[in-house]
């Protein structure tokens, strides 16, 4: 018994369940905390998100206000949030987006116009890719990249974009191939799963809508 | 009881300067080289590898005569993980901010030298008041030496010291001191006048010999 696998790693795994005891404790007492903090933040970044600019001079012509932001849950649980300008006027959307970078998990916020056809700008919520390198997808210069592109098809980072500011081509982060495709799937898919929602949500019209409430 | 190696105020006293893990061990170096930017990131870097340190030999200390050679490295990795994982959501729900700018630096700190380093060398085989003194010395000379880099660093490259001016509007910044070729440049310096300060010693204390 003492030189069985049991035998010898019988602290290993005790320690590993106490740990995840504890973890799953500082989680549980934490987490609300964390994620109102993300939820300030988002709203600190909504202005920034759902901007409209003029097609000439590339001046914004309307940004949103955060404090008319309404909060609406989709049909599978997500909270998108509608903003409209200080003027009351429906601008656009920000929705939350998550999936796997290089390193971790990588959580952004992705600002669409107000029938999800263009997206307006995005940024990186929460990342822990390589520092100095898959990092830089929270740079400005990356971040606007993805702006005034069109949702219809889906976005995808090369190395090398020889017109960057045309089509679904997104120029990736030199070094940082992976963390900048990880960036344009999660793009993509938030986007995907959002628009079915949203057709449905405008459709039927503010007094009956699918699966959504608005606080 | 025969007192085995130091004692437990002579391992805090050892870590701050005498055997400090930056400028005597050369450990640590990439939290030193990464986040000594500015004070408030080198501050909250120091206190969350001191908690981690801390809580990681007294745990260790704890079960020391339960670990198996072989295995000994594992259950010290396990042990700093955790730590280190209530360390990043502390910093996340309290200082939401910290936390961005020191991004993937604090889940870094699993693979700290200092800390694994400490684990074996003190708290594997010590009681658990000596392995705290020693954490707590090892803790205290880290903050010193990002205190020293840090403070160079923000002071030349901003004129500010936690995100104060100090220097008036004379002061041209030097914006190199921020980024990451000034890092190397005041740690290669320190290291040098430690290192100077070290040998201008034991020359003195082996003249005293003679």
């Amino acid at each position: 018994m003492k030189d069985s696998y049991i035998g010898q790693a019988w602290l290993v795994l005790l320690l590993a369940l106490a740990f995840g005891g504890m973890l799953a404790g500082v989680q549980a007492s934490l987490s609300g905390r964390i994620e109102e903090n993300k939820r300030r933040e988002t709203y600190d970044q909504i202005p920034s998100l759902v901007v409209i600019r003029d097609r000439r001079t590339g001046k914004v012509a309307t940004r949103a206000d955060a404090a008319k932001t309404v909060e609406v849950v989709t049909d599978q649980g997500k909270v998108a949030y509608h903003a409209f300008s200080s003027y009351g006027k429906p601008v656009g959307w920000v929705i939350k987006g998550a999936g796997q970078g290089f390193a971790d998990r990588i959580e952004l916020l992705v600002g669409l116009n107000d029938d999800a056809t263009k997206i307006l700008g995005m940024y990186v919520l929460d990342q822990k890719e390589t520092p100095a390198l898959g990092d830089k997808i929270r740079g400005e210069d990356f971040r606007d990249r993805f702006r005034d592109r069109f949702t219809k098809e889906p976005l995808v980072a090369r190395p090398v974009v020889t017109d960057a500011s045309a089509g679904n081509k997104i120029q990736a982060v030199v070094g940082a191939t992976i963390s900048s495709r990880s960036v344009c799937d999660i793009v993509n898919a938030a986007v995907a799963d959002f628009k079915p929602w949203l057709a449905a949500y405008q459709a039927k019209g503010a007094d009956e809508r699918p699966g959504g409430e608005e606080d | 009881m025969a007192q085995d190696g130091p004692t437990g105020l002579e391992r805090f006293i050892n870590g701050i300067l005498p055997e400090n893990p930056v400028y005597r061990q050369v450990l640590g170096m990439c939290p030193t080289l990464a986040v000594t930017g500015n004070m408030k990131a080198a501050m909250t870097m120091s206190a969350a590898v001191a908690f981690v340190l801390i809580c990681a030999n007294i745990m260790t200390s704890l079960i020391r005569d339960l670990l198996r050679p072989h295995l000994r490295i594992l259950v010290f990795t396990l042990t700093i993980a955790a730590f280190v994982t209530v360390a990043d959501r502390a910093l996340a729900a309290y200082l939401p901010e910290m936390s961005k700018e020191l991004g993937p630096y604090v889940p870094l700190i699993i693979v700290n030298c200092i800390i694994i380093c400490r684990c074996e060398v003190c708290a594997s085989k010590q009681r658990v008041l000596i392995a705290a003194s020693d954490a707590m010395g090892q803790s205290m000379g880290f903050a010193l030496a990002l205190a020293s880099i840090a403070t160079i660093r923000e002071i030349l490259g901003t004129g500010a010291w936690f995100g104060v001016p100090v220097m008036g509007t004379w002061w041209p910044e030097w914006g190199i001191m921020v980024l990451p070729p000034g890092a190397f440049i005041t740690l290669g310096a320190l290291l040098g006048v430690a290192n100077w300060l070290g040998t201008m010693r034991s020359g003195k204390a082996a003249t005293g010999e003679k």
